[in-house]
């Protein structure tokens, strides 16, 4: 249980990272928090105390493998969050280079 | 033939040919998005046909049989959606030949619309629930590139904001999966609503459809939720803001929810007065927010929140009269709004502002801009005989029907705000008189490929009444109705039609 509620704080930092921080970098770094808490939260729904890795083998019993399917979900989402990323900080720079500036609060053409 | 992949794979192919032939060869990305967007009409009208006579179609990816594997899956409401969504695709692939021109590298902005159709198109066929996370995803990741095109500071600063927003509703959503894949132990969308339709209601499930609606309401810009939607939808590029106000926010939101909601989880009380509390919110914030705009672009975009306030209306009233009015009103919306935002392009570039106060006598510069201009508007305030009424006109008196008089009462006033906006921002640009030195500043004529899409949408909101009309005519609305009203039957269906 105690691992769920770390996962909810994690996914929490980064959502108060998100809303809170004015540098753009921050932002980011906030949203790769938050893809991650999530993440994290998805293979632990998988995960079971003492069970080996998802291998078939003829004397292997399901009751003792973890749930692959997660793990598979993850690794998309992962790279989902990743290209996510990547569009981010590409916009980040290019700000930077219209603006000078990573402060969000100044950079406000944009109005109503 | 299996029909049902092609949806997507016409559209991905083009995506990853225009970059390999795009630099090298002149008007390639041109040639191959208009004819990749051309078939998936083609293909999307083959694939309604056959839904009328069939009623489900899936495919099995790589033939793995249910619940294993990913299957696509297109009913009646996903049929009607791919109608829609093309409809409105080709013509602003043959809009954007014309007026992508101003931009340099034009074949990276063809590669990028066609990963955002394919992405749009994905979500209408996944029938595994994380499969449309993905191409939801593909979606909103090329629509972000794609608001952010021009690289000035404003196209910027709308997509960093659109994107922050929309990441972070893709996080709740996928939170919401995993928590949905933990209760229910699949992922394929017909399998999870069975295995929900067997267990007891749960708290988990409310808490999974609040995180859903949260989600995909952003996406939907359902006030509170819309902030990012006026500055994105005024920023992009003109054919990229006909496909995000047209079908991208009713797709990756108002679609995917209600696939949900209606389909897998089952329509509660609780959940339809949650979303008719947004749906008001939206209806009167959109229409009372747009009376202080004078950027054209940003007019139309509060005019969206406050029309797919309607829809949502519709849809959480859940009475079969609404539903065809919300689905009717959806299917006009997307005219009308992708033939404004297509006509405020043009505009743009026949005056080089975007500022009403500084353009008048549209009219009589450029008829063709002025009166189809005139029947989107129209269609959007709900004059009749354009469609824009009747669907108005149906969800109104599905309110009073369902007994909810103060709705309807609402969704009345709305419409006379709509008008009223609509009359005091557009009337002096299209009927105003003088200033010639600003009207066609540049010279800039309109082409005839930036004409005759915005014509033919014009044609089809003034005809699209006929889609309410008895049989045949019908058809492809009333299945769509059918499905949702259907609600869990929808897990027999699709599981009946994998066998």
């Amino acid at each position: 249980m105690i691992t769920y509620i770390l996962c909810l704080v994690l996914f929490s930092i980064g959502l108060y990272c998100v809303l809170r921080k004015r540098n753009i970098i921050k932002i980011i770094i906030g949203i790769g928090i938050l893809e991650y808490a999530v993440n994290l939260f998805f293979i632990l729904v998988g995960y079971r105390t003492q069970a080996r890795s998802p291998i078939s083998a003829t004397d292997q019993l399901i009751g003792h493998m973890v749930d692959p399917l997660p793990q598979a979900v993850v690794l998309t989402s992962i790279v989902i969050g990743l290209s996510a990323t990547l569009v981010l900080i590409a916009m980040g720079i290019r700000i930077y280079e219209r603006y000078g500036t990573f402060d969000i609060t100044k950079i406000n053409k944009l109005k109503g | 033939m299996q029909l049902v992949p092609y949806v997507v794979v016409i559209p991905l192919t083009a995506a990853f040919l225009i970059p390999l032939v795009g630099k090298k060869i002149k008007l390639a990305g041109e040639i191959l998005s208009g004819a990749a967007t051309f078939l998936l009409l083609a293909v999307s009208f083959l694939i309604a046909s056959s839904v009328i006579t069939h009623k489900v179609l899936v495919y099995k990816v790589g033939n793995w049989a249910p619940p294993a594997g990913i299957p696509m899956v297109v009913d009646g409401l996903s049929a009607f959606m791919l109608v829609t969504v093309n409809i409105v695709a080709f013509m602003a692939a043959v809009y954007a030949i014309d007026y992508v021109k101003k931009f340099t590298d034009t074949w990276k902005f063809y590669s990028l619309f066609m990963l955002m159709l394919s992405g749009i198109n994905g979500v209408l066929i996944a029938g595994d629930i994380f499969n449309m996370y993905v191409l939801l995803e593909i979606a909103a990741i090329s629509g972000y590139c794609l608001v952010a095109f021009g690289t000035g500071p404003d196209e910027l600063e709308a997509a960093f904001k659109y994107a922050v927003m929309g990441i972070v509703a893709s996080a709740f959503i996928l939170l919401g999966i995993a928590f949905l894949y933990s209760y229910t132990s699949t992922l394929n969308m017909a399998d999870m609503a069975s295995v929900l339709a067997a267990k007891e209601p749960a708290r988990v499930m409310q808490f999974v459809s609040v995180l859903f609606i949260m989600g995909f309401g952003l996406k939907a810009a359902l006030v509170p939720f819309h902030a990012w939607l006026p500055y994105a939808h005024s920023s992009a590029p003109a054919p990229v803001s006909a496909m995000l106000s047209g079908v991208s926010i009713k797709v990756l939101g108002i679609y995917a929810l209600t696939r949900i909601l209606f389909n897998i989880f089952g329509m509660t009380p609780a959940i339809s007065s949650i979303l008719i509390a947004l749906a008001v919110i939206s209806m009167l914030a959109g229409s009372v927010l747009a009376f202080g705009q004078s950027d054209i672009k940003r007019l139309f975009a509060y005019s969206s929140i406050s029309q797919i306030g309607y829809i949502a209306l519709g849809l959480a009233i859940a009475t079969p009269l609404s539903l065809l009015g919300a689905l009717f009103h959806l299917f006009n919306h997307s005219l009308a709004k992708s033939l404004l935002f297509l006509n405020s392009g043009s505009i743009e570039r026949m005056t080089g502002t975007r500022d009403m106060n500084k353009m008048s006598g549209v009219l009589s510069t450029s008829p063709v801009v002025g009166y189809t201009g005139l029947v989107g508007a129209f269609s959007i305030c709900g004059m009749p005989p354009l469609g824009g009424f009747w669907s108005k006109l149906i969800i109104i008196l599905a309110c009073l029907q369902a007994g909810h008089p103060v709705l309807a009462f609402i969704a009345i006033l709305a419409s006379v705000l709509t008008l009223a906006y609509y009359f005091k921002a557009l009337s002096p640009v299209l009927f105003g008189r003088g200033r010639r030195d600003l009207n066609v500043a540049a010279g800039k004529r309109i082409s005839f490929a930036m004409a005759a899409p915005v014509v033919i949408l014009a044609c089809l909101s003034i005809v699209s009444v006929a889609m309410l009309l008895p049989n045949p005519a019908n058809v492809l609305l009333k299945d769509a109705v059918a499905i949702l009203s259907s609600g869990k039957d929808y897990a027999g269906n699709i599981m009946g039609a994998f066998k």
